[in-house]
């Protein structure tokens, strides 16, 4: 792979990165709501002294010289301020998004862990058993939403078996492996309903990559060199197969903040999932502005990741 | 025969469909000896290639399986070996080249991963040597520049250069018997001149035999010294070349060699190709007797029951009763 690639690449999040903050900052301006609203209907303050806070904040300026005051503080480091948290944005970010990341990371590892090898082992052994099996479970895993299974997990090992928390809780006493211990237990839910969710599709999408590559004439020569089946999966079929499947996992990153959404309500994890939906709720607009765009940004960013894989995976690409 | 190299035995390679049974190859029985060239032809769907990749088991079981016969390599049946075994002989005993150089290189290996692949597993070469060894294999088999393309992907090489990467990586561990099933039929006429002319070489340099399978009779009449004609899934007619052109019993033979365009007739009578009528019929339920009988001229009552090999010359048999 050349670094003239990487570089080409890195070079292009950056109009991506600014088309996406434009888009964000018109539609929420567009948006109905005012953090504002709550002093104009509060009759104790005076309708000039709330007129007078407006002109402060440039609220009444038109959105442009908006945009260009939030994106100037934005590369200097400041976020803004929450109306309803009472700090700044980006203190309130970074307490929140090591939880969804460790979350949504675990969930993603664990979905690849699961769904590589059943998938491959159920491409290559098409309408086999254990294709059939798996079949199975992926639809019905892929079909029950998140927001169920989660409760359904919560009844039975909660509720009725007691092993594991109910709500994810950020003060946790103890040190050490106890501290770890307790973090586990009350991480293996939501990672694993989100992990699950996403694994159950995988498959499916492995399986039929596989599926694809089998029937190659590479392959036929690769079993014809003698190196052995298990060589001819790894090397010659899994390899091949895997260039879609980056593709796809790039593509799922905004489906899976989206199920992180949920998941992070179901289980009450304090990540940048609940923070979102409470500054939605709070119409607290700086928060949700800085929360969508860290959102977008780590979209942009595991793209960038999957372009680079694909150049690794596919050599033909990167020499174009 | 003391030096026979592959013997195969009434071989029955079928293969399961939702609409029933196909029956590619339905007793087959051919043999190739120590140092020839074997020339195997038929039109397409004749079981020329599932013949090919019987003897590698390179077949997918399922769909496919051997109903019948054996794959005697130098005495050896190859059919019960496990898959184990199996792998210590391709690429080491018979090596095999396909058909469609442009599918048949993994795009996204270097050429020269791909042939110390083979070299690494059978010669128990490190991965340094494999591609020291790849290099020589690339310079045999006329690649120029050969220390500098091994670190090319197949995308950069054209078709005649990929096939010649094909044939490095059959030759790579000196094979005793090379496969070569239509090694030149993707490829265009001045290239496949030269495809032919290095089988050729490398046969003469590694003392190997060939089977060459193909559906051009002209490329058969230059390079082999015997010819097995197969028809839907049968061998009619087996012979050395000369008494394959000069003498063809099988009515189907002598239709394959009155379809081969010759320049010469074209141009001075405005002649028009003959070509065999009809087409091949189902493998599914094939008709009983001469599978032929349909599209052949001579046609009799006595066709509707299954024609035996029977010798007419030296090594000369033919499934006809003509």
């Amino acid at each position: 792979m050349s670094r003239q690639y990487v570089i080409r690449r890195i070079l292009l999040m950056i109009p991506s990165i600014f088309g996406i903050s434009v888009v964000l900052f018109t539609v929420l301006a567009l948006a109905p709501g005012d953090p504002f609203s709550e002093l104009a209907a509060n009759p104790a303050i005076p309708p000039e002294v709330a007129a007078a806070l407006r002109a402060k904040f440039g609220l009444d300026d038109p959105v442009w010289t908006r945009y260009y005051h939030w994106l100037i503080a934005m590369l200097h480091g400041d976020w803004g301020f929450s109306f309803a948290s009472r700090i700044n944005v980006e203190t309130l970010i970074l307490q929140r998004l090591p939880t969804t990341l460790v979350v949504i990371g675990a969930a993603q590892l664990l979905a690849i862990v699961v769904a590589l090898p059943v998938g491959v082992l159920a491409g290559t052994r098409p309408y086999s058993i254990f294709d059939q099996i798996a079949n199975t479970l992926a639809f019905v895993g892929f079909s029950l939403p998140t927001f169920f299974t989660g409760l359904l997990l919560i009844l039975v090992f909660s509720v009725q078996l007691d092993w594991l928390p109910m709500v994810y809780r950020t003060d946790i006493s103890g040190a050490g492996w106890q501290w770890y211990w307790e973090q586990f237990k009350q991480s293996i839910m939501p990672i694993a309903v989100l992990g699950l969710f996403q694994g159950a599709s995988l498959v499916r999408y492995v399986r039929s990559a596989v599926l694809d590559v089998v029937r190659l004439d590479y392959v036929t020569t690769a079993r014809s060199k003698g190196i052995g089946e298990r060589s001819v999966i790894a090397r010659h079929i899994v390899r091949t197969a895997l260039i879609p499947v980056v593709t796809l996992v790039a593509l799922q990153m905004p489906v899976i903040f989206g199920g992180a959404l949920v998941t992070e309500q179901i289980f009450r994890v304090p990540g940048i999932g609940s923070l979102l939906i409470s500054a939605m709720l709070s119409n607290d607009t700086p928060v949700v502005m800085a929360v969508t765009f860290v959102l977008s940004c780590l979209v942009v960013f595991f793209n960038f990741i999957a372009d680079i894989l694909y150049g690794w995976l596919d050599p033909r690409i990167s020499y174009r | 025969m003391a030096d026979t190299l592959l013997d195969i035995r009434g071989l029955k390679t079928w293969f399961k469909t939702d609409d029933g049974m196909v029956r590619a190859v339905d007793g087959v029985s051919l043999h190739i000896d120590r140092g020839e060239t074997l020339g195997v032809v038929g039109e397409s769907g004749c079981g020329k290639t599932v013949t090919a990749r019987s003897v590698l088991k390179l077949i997918d079981m399922p769909p496919g399986r051997f109903e019948a016969g054996q794959i005697l390599w130098q005495g050896r049946d190859l059919i019960p070996l496990s898959p184990e075994e199996m792998d210590k002989i391709r690429a080491r005993e018979i090596a095999i080249v396909f058909q469609e150089p442009m599918t048949s290189l993994n795009p996204v290996y270097t050429v020269g991963y791909q042939i110390a692949e083979v070299l690494h597993q059978h010669q128990n070469l490190s991965k340094r040597q494999s591609i020291q060894g790849a290099v020589e294999m690339l310079r045999l088999v006329n690649i120029p520049n050969p220390q500098k393309r091994v670190h090319d992907y197949p995308h950069q090489f054209s078709g005649g250069m990929r096939q010649r990467v094909m044939i490095a990586m059959a030759l790579s561990c000196k094979p005793k018997l090379l496969i070569a099933d239509e090694p030149t039929t993707a490829l265009d006429v001045t290239i496949q001149a030269q495809i032919l002319e290095l089988m050729q070489e490398m046969k003469d340099k590694l003392g190997m035999s060939i089977t060459l399978i193909t559906h051009a009779m002209g490329v058969v009449a230059e390079t082999c010294q015997r010819v097995v004609v197969m028809y839907a899934g049968k061998v009619v007619e087996e012979a050395p070349v000369e008494a394959l052109f000069g003498n063809p019993r099988h009515p189907y033979t002598q239709g394959l060699i009155r379809s081969i365009p010759r320049v010469d007739r074209a141009a001075a009578q405005k002649e028009r190709l003959e070509a065999i009528p009809g087409t091949v019929p189902s493998l599914m339920n094939p008709p009983a007797g001469c599978r032929f009988a349909a599209r052949c001229k001579y046609a009799m009552d006595i066709c509707s029951r299954e024609p035996p090999l029977k010798e007419v010359g030296p090594g000369h048999r033919v499934a006809c009763v003509l």
